[in-house]
């Protein structure tokens, strides 16, 4: 054993945390308990990623949390694949994306699944509470409906906002602008008129720009 | 009997107490919370969508603007996850450099964190002492970078430039110094008859709220669990450094604020480390590659490759391979993560970021139900809310 290992082991030992093992005994456990709808697993970058029916994620989460120590959810987010080169046609347009992490394993894992405009994915919020406002964020950024959510309201936008702001199609300056009206002596909002400026141009590597 | 009804109390956004801008709506039994629902979004910026029309370069800055009192360490989760994706390695003294400002930051915050909630609390001079420290280590940004607080210092590959010298000297010489000021704050709060009153046994979060809640950093330490992705998922040069976790028993305000003290004291040590290790290694402070760093300006001048490099560098940036990448650092106020989704162009796809505040701050109602309306502000103290990370 290398003596970078070793204190690698060390320091984990110090505070009673295992070393980083591998993650496939989640994926191999959802790929029983599942079987089908497990659509697709691969190891990323950084931890497994495993792609999930719409209809499972709930007891999916239930399953990891219980059987296998993910305790804590880290972020919830929502991923709009409307712009995404070579996304299949059929494929649901909006991305919901669980991080989790096991404190006790010292492990991470990733978990999709995929939702089209008017589909409801199921809350996790009985699983872990703080997944609550990650909901209510994808809510309000994506509208992706999450079903039995106790209390799905907007979260980070104004009260009364139109539109959900990080959707492909959603302008980048925005649809109203907001300014003080003297002869109301209010706030109020009116369409902006604001034109879109792209300075720099989304680029890939090899492909022809003229 | 007269019929009772609960009264309603709108806190903020403009309350001082609300650091920042927080509206929280609390229902009240008398002086007792009943429910506490905070509403922010008020410092909502739209960042995650500006991140989608800019390059990877120009994306740095931004991060700075999330938590604006702990710069270097948001801009650290969003360089080693580029790192990671491009598959690109900081030289070591970069990664030293790093963990050094990292550090610098955690003191820089946890200072911040003490004087607002003594302030809050009603202890004016701690803040004055606090500041006082701020003001060296914003020095030190401010000769590294060039500027106080908005820093961009921390770029993939590893660092914009390497220290001036005789940096090393003033921060040898603030570690040194830190110890003895510490204890001037404890001095003042720690035996304090009123900081324990204001402090212990309010807000007790235990190990199972904490998880679920979604707690990390100093909020899941004072519960007594040792967690710390310094340890047990090193970056950088931090399983190159000797340090210890302070870790909480009973959960409550006081136990935060002990780890806290007691955080600033570790991360000197890590400073001091790191000084005596950058001292004797001179050496490159980005990677040997013109695609993801700059050249240097005398080359650019003669080399006709050095200018096209440069020109792309800034203009076009790099590209990105397709994937993504979930990228955490212990951040002085927990877990402070980025989720990038790159389709292999030059600009990020999809960027989230993950901010302690937000899930602690959610955490607000249950900490707040049965406690009185003035302890609402050392809850919201104790959990260290800065809301251009919470709004984003």
């Amino acid at each position: 054993m290398s003596d970078e290992t070793m204190t690698k082991e060390k320091l984990q030992d110090d505070i009673g945390v295992a070393a980083v093992s591998d993650g496939n005994a989640a994926i191999a456990g959802l790929r029983a308990k599942f079987g089908a709808q497990v659509l697709e697993s691969h190891e990323g970058l950084d931890c497994p990623v495993v792609t999930l029916a719409r209809e499972c994620i709930a007891d999916a989460c239930h399953y990891l949390k219980n059987e296998h120590a993910f305790e804590q959810v880290m972020d919830i987010c929502g991923v709009d694949m409307l712009e995404m080169p070579d996304w299949p046609q059929e494929s649901p347009r909006f991305e919901v994306v669980y991080n989790l992490l096991s404190v006790a394993q010292n492990k991470r894992i990733r978990l999709k699944v995929g939702a089209n405009q008017r589909d409801l994915v199921d809350s996790v919020t009985e699983v872990w509470s703080t997944a609550n406002w990650f909901e209510r964020e994808a809510f309000d950024m994506y509208g992706i409906i999450f079903n039995h959510h106790p209390d799905l309201r907007r979260l980070l936008t104004d009260y009364g906002f139109e539109g959900h702001p990080l959707r492909k199609d959603f302008p980048l300056t925005g649809r109203v602008e907001m300014f003080f009206d003297e002869a109301q002596w209010r706030c109020v909002y009116r369409p902006n008129a604001l034109e879109e400026r792209v300075l720099i141009d989304r680029t890939w590597p090899g492909v022809d720009r003229g | 009997m007269a019929e009772i009804k609960n009264y309603t109390l709108n806190f903020g956004p403009q309350h001082p107490h609300a650091h920042g801008v927080l509206r929280l709506v609390l229902e009240l039994d008398g002086e007792v919370v009943e429910k506490a629902d905070p509403h922010i979004g008020l410092l909502h910026r739209g960042t995650e969508k500006l991140f989608e029309y800019k390059t990877y370069l120009q994306n740095v800055p931004y991060f700075d603007r999330f938590d604006y009192v702990s710069m270097m360490a948001n801009e650290h989760a969003y360089a080693l996850g580029v790192e990671k994706m491009l598959g690109i390695e900081a030289p070591e003294r970069a990664q030293y450099i790093r963990t050094m400002f990292a550090e610098l930051t955690r003191i820089l915050n946890h200072c911040m964190w003490l004087g607002a909630v003594a302030l809050d609390i009603g202890a004016m001079t701690v803040f004055l002492y606090c500041f006082r420290e701020r003001e060296d280590i914003f020095d030190f940004y401010e000769e590294v970078s060039g500027a106080r607080m908005h820093a961009a210092y921390f770029r993939p590959g590893g660092v914009s430039k390497d220290m001036p010298d005789g940096l090393l000297e003033k921060i040898k010489s603030f570690t040194e110094r830190f110890p003895g000021l510490v204890a001037e704050y404890e001095a003042l709060l720690t035996e304090n008859r009123i900081w324990k009153q204001r402090n212990v046994d309010i807000a007790v979060v235990d190990k199972e709220a904490a998880l679920d809640w979604g707690f990390t950093g100093p909020m899941i330490r004072g519960s007594g669990i040792a967690w710390d992705l310094r340890k047990t998922q090193p970056y950088d040069a931090y399983d190159k450094v000797d340090f210890e976790i302070p870790v909480g028993v009973t959960g409550d305000c006081y136990d935060r604020y002990l780890v806290r003290v007691e955080e600033m004291l570790e991360a000197n040590k890590i400073i001091a480390q790191c000084v005596a290790w950058l001292e004797n290694h001179p050496g490159p402070v980005k990677v040997d590659d013109y695609k993801f760093t700059s050249p240097k300006r005398a080359e650019m001048k003669g080399d006709m490759e050095a200018l096209i490099h440069h020109f792309k560098y800034f203009q076009e940036g790099y590209h990105v391979p397709k994937g993504e990448v979930y990228q955490a650092v212990e951040h002085p106020k927990g877990e402070f993560a980025v989720y990038i989704v790159s389709d292999g162009s030059n600009k990020p796809y999809r960027m989230k970021v993950r901010a302690p505040g937000f899930a602690h701050i959610e955490a607000l109602d249950y900490m707040c139900r049965g406690h009185m309306v003035a302890d609402v502000v050392a809850i919201l103290g104790t959990q260290d809310i800065v809301f251009g990370e919470v709004d984003r």
